[in-house]
């Protein structure tokens, strides 16, 4: 009876994290080595997979299409990033003030990020119409001549990022908050006696301060970057001339559309890694900025 | 120093106007006839809801409102229920392999997507489960972010709270449940928030595995609706789905607008 209780006391937390367990194996790890096995076949779910060996990795090296849906990605990126840490850091600077609705303005700056990417797409793709889009029709009401947002190869991933860095920017400026009223005002009192000017001020207490915020912004963003799909999806489906075509979309595409199950669990694989890749670059970057 | 405060709060009375404006907007051009939409400005002249009416006889919008519902709901109540107890487990049992279960939990929460994706729509169509709500539910009643909030919170709690429950004899989901939740009410709201907005807002997946129009849910039917010719062009048409679609986390912001900036906040923190 002893024996047994003692047994059932040590059964208990295995039965508590069962669910998490099985629901792990299943749905995580058996995936990732499946995934593993899928980059060695050829396979379109229906008939039987077709080992290969390394055809999908000579594909892949030479599939000008997937490369360029990454070089877009990284021009997404490359766009998005800077863009909304400038913002972000402005919009949080400004807000750190003892000010009349500051609540009303931090709400307002979040609204975007908690609707669906799918009624923000749909909404911009309305705004950046050419014809009678509210934004050409704001440029020619001050006398500028219209852009092509959607339409032109240069511009669309050049708008599709702006309107990424409008839906997400509320999320960052908050965080910049936490960031930036972490410091007390006695820092800057200080700072004025001694007579340092706006840009000291800002590079020596303020910098050091979010540097960690500026970490999970640039990473957050980095992340959230490279799932780039659903914007171009909805807005362009991948054109102009495939020049909003994201890594994820091109993925997705030959998954579901061509049924690609072993070339597409490969690029998926190699997307992944880069994506690790980048991250542990971006990591590395930032924690060793003072040396 | 009074006028440059002025000058601040004009500036950031613009930036609020950008971020609110343009949904203002497409509300009202939702309720405008579509051959006003293009000249509209702030003010309608004419409203109709001609654009819902038409809507409604196209997609079964209400159809995938309640699949929304269904499907962000179970979702939300397993992170929760599933999440305590491993959280729990983690931050207040011993066992064998405690260590490793951390350690494969930061390993999923590092894990890029992209590389399950496939091999999870592959097991939905081995499981024969393409085109069914399991579908949708079952592999998002797990969440590793949600585990480690929940262990961090549990972690708070003093263990003479949980030794006195042990001695009058509870049970240890009763433990969970019954004595500890209540102790840790904020992180099950930032959890509840998080899984279901995330549920409510997602569209790959079930862009992947549903292909009924009766079982697909309200972001996935409102895309197709609006990259497909159904709404044959007709502008004020998809912004009315769009405008369907947005308004019940609107209304949930409208009303937790603070738990929703602080549960977001806070899992970029953590994250």
């Amino acid at each position: 009876m002893a024996a047994n209780s003692k047994f059932r006391k040590k059964l208990v937390p295995y039965l508590i994290v069962s669910p998490y367990l099985i629901h792990l194996l299943l749905f995580v790890l058996f995936p990732v080595v499946f995934s593993v096995v899928l980059t060695f076949h050829k396979w379109n779910i229906i008939s039987p997979m077709e080992y290969v060996g390394l055809d999908n990795f000579a594909r892949l090296v030479q599939d000008r299409l997937f490369w360029k849906a990454i070089l877009n990605t990284l021009v997404f990126l490359a766009i998005h990033i800077p863009l909304q840490i400038i913002i972000a850091l402005t919009l949080a600077y400004f807000l750190n003030q003892k000010l009349f609705i500051r609540g009303f303005f931090r709400a307002s700056f979040f609204l975007p990020v908690v609707i669906s990417g799918v009624v923000v797409t749909i909404l911009w793709q309305q705004l950046y119409g050419f014809e009678s889009g509210l934004i050409n029709r704001a440029l020619s009401g001050l006398g500028l001549g219209k852009v092509e947002w959607l339409t032109s190869s240069k511009v669309a991933m050049v708008a599709i990022a702006l309107m990424a860095t409008w839906k997400n920017v509320g999320l960052y400026v908050i965080l910049f908050l936490v960031g930036l009223q972490s410091v007390p005002e006695s820092y800057y009192e200080a700072a004025d006696v001694e007579g340092a000017n706006a840009w000291q001020k800002f590079r020596f207490i303020t910098l050091p301060a979010i540097n960690p915020m500026l970490f999970m912004v640039v990473i957050l963003s980095t992340i959230g970057g490279f799932s780039l799909f659903i914007e171009p999806y909805i807005m362009t489906g991948g054109g102009p001339l495939n020049s909003t075509l994201s890594a994820m979309l091109y993925i997705y595409k030959q998954a579901f559309e061509y049924y690609h199950m072993g070339y597409s669990a490969t690029l998926g694989i190699f997307f992944a890694m880069l994506v690790m890749l980048v991250v542990a670059v971006q990591k590395y970057a930032i924690e060793n900025d003072d040396e | 120093m009074k006028f440059s405060k002025l000058i601040l709060f004009l500036l950031l009375l613009g930036a609020a106007l950008s971020f609110l404006y343009p949904f203002y907007w497409m509300i009202l051009a939702s309720l405008t006839p579509e051959s006003q939409i293009g000249q509209l400005g702030v003010i309608p002249k004419e409203l109709t809801f001609s654009n819902y009416t038409l809507m409604f006889s196209k997609i079964p919008i209400w159809r995938s409102l309640l699949n929304s519902t269904i499907v962000a709901g179970c979702s939300t109540l397993g992170v929760l229920i599933f999440g305590s107890m491993a959280g729990y487990s983690l931050a207040k049992l011993q066992f064998r392999g405690q260590g490793l279960l951390f350690l494969l939990i930061i390993f999923t929460m590092t894990l890029p997507f992209q590389i399950t994706l496939i091999p999870n729509y592959i097991l939905m169509v081995k499981f024969r489960w393409v085109d069914t709500m399991a579908a949708l539910i079952i592999p998002a009643l797990n969440n590793a972010f949600a585990i480690l909030m929940f262990r961090q919170a549990f972690k708070s709690i003093p263990n003479d709270l949980i030794d006195a429950a042990r001695i009058d004899g509870c049970s240890e989901l009763r433990i969970i449940f019954q004595i500890l939740w209540p102790n840790i009410i904020p992180s099950i709201i930032t959890v509840a928030i998080l899984t279901f907005m995330n549920s409510w807002n997602d569209v790959l997946w079930p862009l992947i595995v549903i292909r009924d129009e009766q079982l697909m849910t309200m972001p996935q039917l409102v895309t197709l609706f609006a990259v497909g010719g159904r709404a044959e062009a007709q502008l004020g048409v998809k912004l009315a789905s769009a405008v369907l679609l947005a308004l019940p986390i609107i209304i949930a912001y409208a009303i937790f607008q603070k738990h929703f900036i602080q549960s977001m906040a806070s899992s970029g923190l953590k994250g």
